[in-house]
């Protein structure tokens, strides 16, 4: 039998949380500057490169900005465990 | 049509069959558990397979050829809702995580059902789960077979009888020869070819296009809804394109052919790897197919069938044979999505129900034989139902890809991390997510302004609680023993 309390369940349900947050902070950017920026009519529009700005904020620097989190949060947060039950005998 | 696009498109095909013939001789050789090995690459995928792998599966032939075409026709708007999937490249792996990898190798689980079995111990929970995987996932498999066939024959001006046939032979003979590790390293493949296709294909959409600048005001000038996030006819309203999230975002979790491959991976090690890669990989080929549909317009105006603006675009903007590799990648989409559904109903068919009900004894060689020739059948049956697809296939396979988020998400999710959570609150989310489901899609298409997956995934979520903590009582004695720990 594994041992009721897991030590590697404690890391998965911190990463799990870490997903959720990620997810959170993720959407909201995306949200507020597409239509936060966008919702003027175009003629109002600023453009960054020749993009509309809140398209370059919300999609571009968006994902930028989350890939580098996702890096950053992975690196410094995730621990390394093993995946298999080492203390069972009965597995090839 | 042209040799010069031909040549690289075939080319492609034949490394894709060196590999799984690869592939196949390392299957051969391990054989310590076919099941694992053929199923899964027996749990050996590295981080940079396991992203692409992923990111191959659920960026299917929609975001591939019906995405662009569809931003084509709405703008900028549709390419913001494309955007919602950057979360799926991190999402899956960090929810199921360690806790789903750990869980389906101490029930030695090789598919979806496996787990749940392991996790609820309910035959009713497994037999609704496998009966909901193979009917959906075939259908949808079904028409990314139309889709692939109809791809080969706009570009070599076959008839589509034979391109489908073309189609079937090659996803057939590796998939049935490699399995999963074939498919695996195939799909990675296949990413590589559709990160550097899209960007090549963008910068050269941008050029032909005078600049962005340049593109932006040719858009501005036929319509200015097209550089809003709301649509070409302002229909696309915060709410609905938000919704998306939950569609092809957080709630891909719950899709069987991506959870198979959050317990397919070699380590954590492997695990985080993939979760960088597959952020960067995802985020960047959904931007750059979506806008080189919306970027397509000034250049290309005019396309009524929004399926062909890729193909044409790629004609018009690239040399033939280089077009010819990157007209490679939508047909890299499709074939990926179609064998890693092809091997996920079969182990449905020969793992959940045959070796679980009907002949749990089954010899070693009996199941290896069953393998190959389940996969066999289900290609043939795939490739009749393509040749002449009934109606209802059609709307099976756009009602799969929610049908099976609202069955499965919470039984994964909540029975990973919720240790009250019990069969019969299992199967009364999958239930009520599948039944509200229909309901709501065919009755009200959608409601409240909201993609029609959002309310039974609400729906499911609060079916598994209630139910899970009504029944507390009468599953006390095996909780202890079988539920999660955490």
């Amino acid at each position: 039998m594994p041992p009721q309390e897991d030590y590697r369940f404690k890391i998965a349900n911190r990463e799990a949380l870490i997903g959720v947050g990620l997810a959170v902070i993720n959407f909201v950017w995306w949200f507020a500057f597409a239509y936060g920026l966008g919702s003027r009519p175009p003629e109002e529009y600023s453009y960054v490169f020749g993009i509309p700005s809140w398209f370059f904020y919300s999609c571009i620097v968006g994902f930028i900005l989350i890939a580098a989190l996702v890096t950053f949060v992975v690196k410094v947060f995730f621990v390394e465990v093993p995946l298999d039950d080492e203390e069972e005998g009965d597995r090839s | 049509m042209n040799v010069a696009v031909i040549i690289p498109l075939v080319l492609f095909l034949v490394i894709i069959f060196a590999v799984g013939f690869i592939a196949s001789r390392s299957l051969t050789k391990s054989g310590s558990d076919f099941m694992q090995d053929y199923y899964l690459g027996g749990r050996q995928l590295g981080g940079f397979i396991l992203a692409m792998t992923m990111i191959a599966t659920y960026g299917s032939a929609s975001s591939f050829i019906g995405g662009p075409g569809v931003a084509y026709t709405e703008g900028l708007g549709w390419v913001l809702l494309a955007m919602a999937q950057v979360v799926s490249g991190y999402f899956v792996l960090m929810i199921l995580g360690k806790k789903f990898a750990i869980m389906a190798r101490r029930y030695n689980a090789v598919t979806l059902t496996d787990f749940l079995k392991g996790r609820y111990q309910s035959k009713w929970v497994v037999i609704t789960a496998a009966f909901s995987i193979i009917i959906f996932l075939f259908s949808a498999m079904a028409a990314q077979w139309v889709g692939g066939a109809r791809l080969i024959e706009s570009l070599t001006g076959l008839s589509y009888t034979s391109a489908l046939f073309i189609f079937a032979v090659s996803v057939l003979i590796y998939v049935i020869i490699g399995g999963f590790k074939a498919v695996a390293l195939t799909d990675m493949i296949q990413g590589v070819v559709m990160v550097g296709g899209t960007l090549i294909l963008l910068i050269a959409t941008i050029i032909a296009g005078g600049g962005i600048s340049n593109i932006m005001a040719d858009l501005t000038a036929e319509n200015p809804n097209l550089i809003t996030p709301f649509g070409a006819e302002g229909s696309l309203t915060p709410s609905y394109v938000s919704s998306f999230w939950i569609l092809v975002g957080v709630a891909v979790v719950g899709l069987p052919q991506v959870t198979v491959r959050a317990m397919s991976y070699k380590s954590s090690r492997a695990m985080h790897r993939a979760l960088i890669i597959g952020t960067f990989v995802v985020g960047f080929i959904m931007l750059n197919m979506h806008l080189i549909g919306v970027f397509a317009r000034p250049i290309l105006p005019g396309i009524e069938v929004g399926d062909t603006v890729m193909p044409l675009i790629a004609l018009e903007v690239l040399p033939p044979w280089v077009a010819g590799i990157v007209l490679a990648a939508p047909m890299a989409a499709i074939m990926s999505t179609v064998d890693s559904l092809l091997l996920l109903v079969s182990s449905s068919v020969v793992k959940d129900i045959y070796v679980n009900y009907v002949k749990p004894d089954a010899t070693y060689q009996r199941v290896k034989r069953m393998s190959f020739g389940v996969t066999a059948v289900l290609g043939i049956l795939v490739f009749l139902m393509a040749l002449n697809p009934p109606d209802l296939l059609i709307w099976l396979n756009l009602f799969a890809f929610g049908g099976l988020e609202a069955t499965f998400i919470w039984p994964v999710v909540m029975g990973l991390y919720w240790k009250t959570g019990n069969k019969y609150g299992a199967l009364s989310s999958m239930v009520v997510g599948i039944g509200s489901y229909i309901v709501i899609d065919v009755f009200y298409t959608s409601l409240f302004g909201l993609h029609s997956v959002v309310f039974p995934v609400v729906l499911s979520f609060i079916a598994y609680v209630v139910v899970s903590l009504a029944t507390k009582h009468l599953v006390v004695k095996e909780a202890g023993e079988i539920a999660a720990e955490s």
